[in-house]
C-alpha cells in the first residue's frame, strides 16, 4: 500500500505498541506533524524544550519498560535533544528519537536549521540513520527498535528529512529483523556459570553489588533468590536502587560516593564480588586501585564491552543477566556466612549512615522521609540531580522493584520534572513524585507548562536550600568554603507553579511537612510543594574524590541520631 | 602504561557511515590512528578494514570489544603478535634526469619495486613491501629530492589455515536500505 514517509512513520509506531510521543514540531517535521491527528491512538504530547522531550521518554521508558519515543525538529531541535540522549546512553534507557532533517537536496549547504545531528550524535545513541529515501523508513523503524530495546539498550536516532516524509513509498512492515552482526549474548556460558557457583560455594565473605541491568532484565525474583539460597549480602548502585527490597534482612543499601559506610566497608573486606548488571562506575567504586582489594570478582553483565573496563575481573560472564543469574541459582549451594553478615550488621549499628537530626530546623532528609511514610513506599521517586537525589536515594525505602528512577551516569541537572512526567504518562495508576532542588529543578522548570497542560499528575517536592548544593558541599569540604558561582537566588516557586496553572505550598517548618504532602497526594492532578530547607546541610557519608571506597566521611554532628538505620535493623532471620 | 604498535582487522558491513563510526572511538580516546586501510573482502558489500594504532593494550582491546559492538560490524581482531603478513603500497615520485635516472632504476630494482611513471624531471616508483622495506627504499632515494610520497597504511592477513574473521558464506541482506550516517 502506498504511503508517503510521513504516514509510514506514523503507521510503523503503532505497529511497534507507541502509545505516546513527546516532542515539538517545526518546519522540517512539518508532514509528519500533519500526518499524526490520524492516527488517534498516537498521543502527542507537547513539550517547551527539545532536552524536556528527551527525559521525558527517558522517564516513560525507564517506568515501563517499553521504549520512548521523542520528535524535534531539525537544527536547533536536534541539538536541544543531545543532552537527553546522552543521558539514556550512559543509563542504558530505551528510546527512538526522531529528528527533522532540511530536504535532501539542501544537506551539506549549511540551510536554514541544518545540522549534522547523526554526526553529533555518533558517540551517543546505540545507531542512528539518515533516512534517505521512504522506501527504506519501514526497516529503519523496525530496526530503531529492535535495537533501542533489545540487549543493552539505548537510544536510537533516526534523521527525517522533510522531503523525504512526503515521499510516496510501498508500506510492509517487515516481520523480521535483519540485523545479522547485532546478536547479544543471553545465555550465559556454561562453564563460566558452573566457575562462579564454585567460587561463590568456596567464599566466606560474598558480596552482591546489584546494577540497573536486574531492572531492565526484570530479575528481581532471580536475584532473591540466590541471596537467600546462598545468603549473600547486597548492596546496589545508585541505578541499582529498588532492584532488590531494602527492608530485606540482607540488603545493605547503595554503596559508593554518597554510599552506606557500612556497604562501602563491606565491599572493602569482601573476598568475593558479584557485579551483576553494573559497570564499575568511579562513583561507586571510588579509587578504582584500591577497590574490593581482597575480592575475586564475579560481573554479569549483557555488555562485553564493560567486562574489564574498570576493574579486573575473575570470571566474566556476559549475557542477560535474568537467564544468567537462573542458570546460577541451579548450581548454587545453599550456604550460610554467619560471621560475616553479624560483621556487616555490627558495621551498620556502629556506623549509622542514615541521621536525621532533632531539633526544630527543616532538614531534607526528613522531607524525603516523611514523602517515604506518606506513600508508605508505593510512589514512583524520580529525581533531578544534586544532594536531593542523594537524599533521595538514601532516606526512601525502596521495596518496589523499579521506584526510583535518576540521572547516574550523565548526573544531568533537570533530568528530574521533565521524567517524572514521562514516568507518570507511562504509569497513570502509580503516584510519582518528583523530588528536585532549586538547581536543578529550574533547568528544565518550563515542563511545568507542559504537565498542566496534559493535566499530568506529578506531585513534584523542590528542596530548596538556595545553592547548587552538591557543589558547594565540594567547595565547603575541598575549596576553603569559598562558595563561588553557588548562590542560587530562587523566585517563589509556589508563584510560579500557580502562575502555570499548578496548585503549589511552601513548608518552612517540620510540623507543616506531612500535612502538606497530604494536602498533594489528596489533590487529584499536579501539586508542587516549595520546602524552605536547611541551606548548608551536607550529604553524608561521603568518599572524597580520589579516595578509596574505605575512607568514608561519615556524618561529623555529635548530636546526630540515626533514624532509618536502628529501624532498618533487620530481626535476625539468619 | 606502555604504548605498543596495534593490528586490528575488521569485517564490517560496505555502508556509509562506518568508518567513521569506527575512527571515532580511536578518537574519544586521543589515539592516534598510524594508518586505516579500507577495502572489499571476499564477500559482496563486506568491507575489511586494517587498523595500526599505537596504545597500551588494555586500551586497545577495550577499544575492539566496542568496535565489536557497532552494528555493522561483523568482528574485529586485534593480530598483533600474530603469525601475519603486512604489506602497503607506496608511491614515490623523485627528481630524476637523464643522469641520475639509471642510478635510481638500479636502487628500484634491488627493492623489487617498478617505475611506473617517467617524466623529463621526475619518475614515480611503485613499492610494495613491509614498512621497514618502504621506509629503506624511501632514505636511499630521498637524496635524488622527493617531489612527493603516497603510502597506503598496510594491511595484514594472517599465515595458514584459517584466519581470525569468519568467512561469510551469504553476504548479509539488511532489510533497511537507507543510507546509515554520511562518511
Amino acid at each position: 500500500m502506498k504511503m508517503t514517509g510521513a504516514q509510514i512513520i506514523c503507521e510503523s509506531l503503532v505497529k511497534e505498541g507507541v502509545e505516546v510521543i513527546f516532542g515539538i514540531l517545526g518546519g522540517s517535521l512539518l508532514p509528519l506533524y500533519d500526518a499524526l491527528p490520524h492516527y488517534p491512538q498516537l498521543r502527542h504530547i507537547l513539550v517547551r524544550h527539545e532536552q524536556g522531550a528527551a527525559h521525558a521518554a527517558d522517564g516513560y521508558a525507564r517506568a515501563t519498560g517499553k521504549v520512548g519515543v521523542c520528535f524535534a525538529t531539525s537544527g536547533p531541535g536536534a541539538t536541544n535533544l543531545v543532552t537527553g540522549i546522552a543521558n539514556a546512553h550512559l543509563d542504558s534507557a530505551p528510546m527512538v528519537a526522531i529528528t527533522g532533517q532540511v530536504a535532501r537536496p539542501f544537506i551539506g549547504k549549511d540551510a536554514f536549521q541544518e545540522v549534522d545531528i547523526t554526526g553529533i550524535t555518533l558517540p551517543i545513541t546505540k545507531h542512528n540513520y539518515l533516512a534517505m529515501d521512504a522506501a527504506s523508513l519501514p526497516g529503519i523503524m523496525k530496526e530503531a527498535f529492535y535495537l533501542a530495546g533489545t540487549g543493552r539498550p539505548g537510544p536510537v536516532l533516526i534523521d527525517l528529512p522533510r522531503d523525504v516524509q512526503q515521499e510516496p513509498a510501498e508500506f510492509n512492515y517487515p516481520d523480521k529483523i535483519n540485523l545479522p552482526q547485532y546478536k547479544p549474548t543471553l545465555q550465559g556460558h556454561p562453564a563460566q556459570i558452573k566457575k562462579a557457583a564454585k567460587l561463590i560455594g568456596e567464599s566466606q565473605r560474598p558480596l552482591i553489588i546489584a546494577g540497573r541491568g536486574i531492572t531492565i532484565s526484570g530479575a528481581y525474583a532471580e536475584l532473591k533468590e540466590l541471596v537467600e539460597k546462598a545468603q549473600i549480602p547486597v548492596v546496589t548502585t545508585l541505578l541499582g536502587t529498588s532492584c532488590f527490597p531494602e527492608s530485606h534482612a540482607l540488603s545493605y543499601g547503595m554503596l559508593g560516593m554518597h554510599g552506606m559506610a557500612y556497604a562501602n566497608m563491606a565491599v572493602d573486606a569482601a573476598d568475593l564480588i558479584i557485579a551483576i548488571g553494573m559497570r564499575f562506575d568511579d562513583r561507586a567504586t571510588a579509587k578504582v586501585s584500591a577497590f574490593a582489594p581482597h575480592a575475586h570478582i564475579i560481573h554479569i553483565d549483557i555488555d562485553p564491552a564493560e567486562i574489564g573496563k574498570n576493574v579486573r575481573v575473575d570470571v566474566p560472564i556476559v549475557g542477560d543477566v535474568k537467564l544468567v543469574l537462573g542458570e546460577l541459582n541451579k548450581l548454587a549451594d545453599k550456604s550460610k556466612h554467619i560471621d560475616w553478615v553479624r560483621k556487616l550488621d555490627e558495621w551498620r549499628k556502629e556506623h549509622p549512615s542514615l541521621i536525621i537530626r532533632d531539633g526544630e530546623s527543616l532538614l531534607p532528609q526528613y522531607v524525603v522521609r516523611q514523602i517515604y511514610e506518606a506513600t508508605k513506599g508505593e510512589a514512583i521517586v524520580v529525581t533531578g540531580v544534586g544532594q536531593h537525589q542523594m537524599w533521595a536515594a538514601q532516606y526512601y525505602w525502596y521495596d518496589k522493584p523499579n521506584t526510583f528512577i535518576s540521572s547516574g551516569g550523565l548526573g544531568t541537572m533537570g533530568f528530574g520534572l521533565p521524567a517524572a512526567m514521562g514516568a507518570k504518562v507511562g504509569c497513570p495508576d502509580k503516584t510519582v513524585w518528583c523530588i528536585d532542588g532549586d538547581g536543578s529543578l529550574q533547568m528544565t522548570i518550563q515542563e511545568l507548562a507542559t504537565i498542566a497542560q496534559e493535566k499530568v499528575g506529578v506531585k513534584i517536592a523542590v528542596l530548596r536550600n538556595n545553592y547548587l548544593g552538591m557543589v558547594r558541599q565540594w567547595q565547603e569540604l575541598f575549596y576553603g568554603k569559598r562558595y563561588v558561582a553557588t548562590p542560587l537566588s530562587s523566585p517563589d516557586f509556589v508563584k510560579i507553579s500557580e502562575a502555570y496553572g499548578i496548585p503549589a505550598l511552601r513548608v518552612e517548618r517540620r510540623a507543616e511537612v506531612a500535612p502538606a504532602i497530604q494536602k498533594a497526594m489528596a489533590e487529584p492532578g499536579a501539586f508542587l510543594i516549595d520546602f524552605i530547607v536547611e541551606p548548608e546541610e551536607n550529604v553524608y557519608p561521603m568518599v572524597p574524590p580520589g579516595a578509596a571506597l574505605a575512607e568514608v566521611l561519615e556524618e561529623p554532628r555529635k548530636e546526630a541520631k540515626a533514624v532509618k538505620d536502628s529501624a532498618k535493623l533487620p530481626v535476625s532471620n539468619i | 602504561m606502555a604504548t605498543t604498535k596495534h593490528i586490528l582487522v575488521a569485517l564490517v558491513e560496505d555502508k556509509p557511515g562506518v568508518l567513521n563510526r569506527m575512527a571515532s572511538l580511536f578518537r574519544r580516546r586521543g589515539f592516534n590512528i598510524d594508518s586505516i586501510a579500507v577495502g572489499h573482502s571476499e564477500m559482496p558489500n563486506m568491507s575489511r578494514m586494517t587498523f595500526v594504532v599505537n596504545g597500551p593494550a588494555t586500551v586497545v582491546e577495550q577499544v575492539r570489544k566496542q568496535l565489536d559492538k557497532v552494528v555493522e560490524t561483523v568482528k574485529v581482531s586485534d593480530i598483533t603478535g600474530d603469525n601475519v603478513i603486512t604489506r602497503e603500497l607506496a608511491f614515490i615520485k623523485v627528481k630524476a634526469n637523464s643522469a641520475n635516472r639509471s642510478e635510481i632504476i638500479q636502487i628500484v630494482d634491488i627493492f623489487r619495486a617498478n617505475i611506473v611513471d617517467v617524466a623529463p624531471d621526475s619518475v614515480i616508483i611503485e613499492a610494495t613491501g613491509d614498512e621497514d622495506k618502504i621506509n629503506s627504499l624511501f632514505n636511499l632515494v630521498r637524496g635524488f629530492g622527493i617531489k612527493e610520497i603516497s603510502r597506503t597504511g598496510r594491511i595484514a592477513m594472517t599465515r595458514g589455515g584459517s584466519g581470525p574473521l569468519p568467512v561469510m558464506k551469504k553476504p548479509p541482506k539488511s532489510q533497511a536500505k537507507g543510507k546509515k550516517v554520511t562518511k
